[in-house]
């Protein structure tokens, strides 16, 4: 009962009255979806604490074994360090917590997406073969937006037309189609979740 | 050549060039740059997350302004903690159980409508700017697009006989799709690169400033 079936009727209440509250012009249909909007942020942020716990628990026990200690010990100072400059000094401009994040952690999270780009060049080269149609096309295209938005691309005649041409059709046509395909099973995967016919989320 | 002598930047250029070392091998300064990354980006996720989550949603209209429905989104909320017992870990069901109910059923007519019809809707209305035959050729190329990449992620029906040269075609669309969104993910990689180049060379080591 506390284990299932409550669980699945919350889905069910919840997940019908929320549908149906998008087809009802009422003041009190507004009050209902702001209020959820509200509630959704509060409880989906609340879900940090179990982030938390998780990332507490792994760096313990990571503590434990001498390979691993420092790096776990500087990953939970580092934590502490932050929660406690954001909740001390705040989060406003010139607060440490903002030195620390334009300081440290937009350097560190930059260099790791630009250290990509290294493997993403040595991957392409070995997987940008044109050994069908199709792989042809896909080199094609990805060559003629890299070379684009290059500064000398944008000097070549016809390239920034064909790119535009490109973006505004074929692409514009594989993304809609994408799209479509997405909304279509976003929604009948949502009607499964509440009707409770996919219920993988309840777990074992 | 003006070497910065602000420790923040200095703390930067360190960080990143800990980073960078990880193109010659798995090292200590790699991982410890890493775990830095980890427990800041942890910390950071937190406050903002309490900041402009939890207290503003949660706990502002429960114990500030007094509005006591709000006690089920934070005896909700408290249920994630359930699994820290063993015993009592399945309510954290219960608060998967309303996102996920609240989730669907507002995303059933937001999907429906903002990505659905109104994808449909611009795929099968005339153009607004008139109509030329280059345009022309163009709308039938995506009305034409926009099928055969639907009916290729249509796998009821096996690819063969008239589905063959349909989805093959829609193959061809979705490569074209495939190669701009890889030839932009690679730039914009790239632009970081350049990016952190720039404040080593610049603000850092100051070597740039014959550039500007």
């Amino acid at each position: 009962m506390l284990q299932k079936k409550i669980p699945l009727a919350i889905v069910l209440v919840f997940g019908i009255i929320s549908a149906i509250q998008y087809f009802v012009p009422h003041p009190l249909s507004q009050e209902y979806y702001d209020t959820m909007l509200k509630w959704m942020i509060g409880v989906g942020s609340m879900a940090v604490f179990l982030a938390l716990v998780s990332f507490l628990r792994h760096h313990y026990v990571r503590l434990k074994v001498k390979e691993h200690a420092p790096y776990s010990a500087v990953a939970i100072l580092s934590f502490l360090f932050m929660t406690l400059v954001g909740f001390i000094g705040g989060m406003g401009p010139g607060s440490i917590f903002q030195k620390m994040f334009y300081y440290v952690q937009a350097p560190l999270q930059a260099t790791m997406f630009s250290l990509l780009s290294y493997y993403m060049a040595s991957a392409s080269y070995r997987a940008f073969r044109a050994k069908s149609f199709e792989a042809t096309l896909l080199l094609i295209t990805a060559f003629l937006v890299m070379f684009s938005v290059t500064t000398f691309g944008n000097y070549v005649p016809g390239i920034p037309k064909t790119l535009e041409w490109i973006m505004a059709v074929p692409n514009m046509a594989s993304k809609r189609g994408i799209a479509i395909g997405v909304s279509l099973g976003s929604i009948a995967t949502s009607l499964k979740i509440i009707f409770g016919i996919e219920r993988n989320w309840l777990g074992g | 050549m003006h070497i910065s002598h602000d420790p923040w930047v200095w703390l930067a250029a360190i960080l990143t060039l800990a980073i960078f070392s990880f193109l010659y091998k798995d090292n200590p300064f790699f991982k410890m740059a890493e775990h830095i990354f980890v427990g800041v980006a942890t910390g950071y996720g937190f406050v903002y997350t309490w900041n402009n989550g939890i207290y503003p949603n949660l706990l502002k209209p429960l114990f500030v302004e007094h509005k006591l429905l709000f006690i089920i989104p934070f005896i909700l909320g408290l249920m994630y903690l359930a699994v820290v017992v063993p015993k009592f870990s399945y309510f954290i069901r219960w608060p998967f159980a309303f996102l996920l109910g609240v989730g669907s059923g507002l995303s059933i007519p937001l999907a429906f409508k903002a990505s659905l019809v109104e994808q449909i809707k611009y795929t099968i209305l005339p153009n607004p700017h008139g109509m030329s035959i280059g345009l022309f050729i163009n709308a039938l190329l995506i009305f034409i697009g926009v099928i055969t990449v639907v009916l290729y992620f249509y796998f009821s029906t096996p690819h063969e006989g008239v589905m063959k040269p349909i989805t093959k075609t829609g193959i061809v669309f979705l490569m074209v799709g495939f190669g701009a969104s890889f030839g932009y993910t690679v730039m914009a990689r790239f632009s970081l690169l350049v990016g952190r180049f720039e404040f080593l060379l610049g603000k850092w080591l100051g070597l740039l400033s014959w550039l500007r």
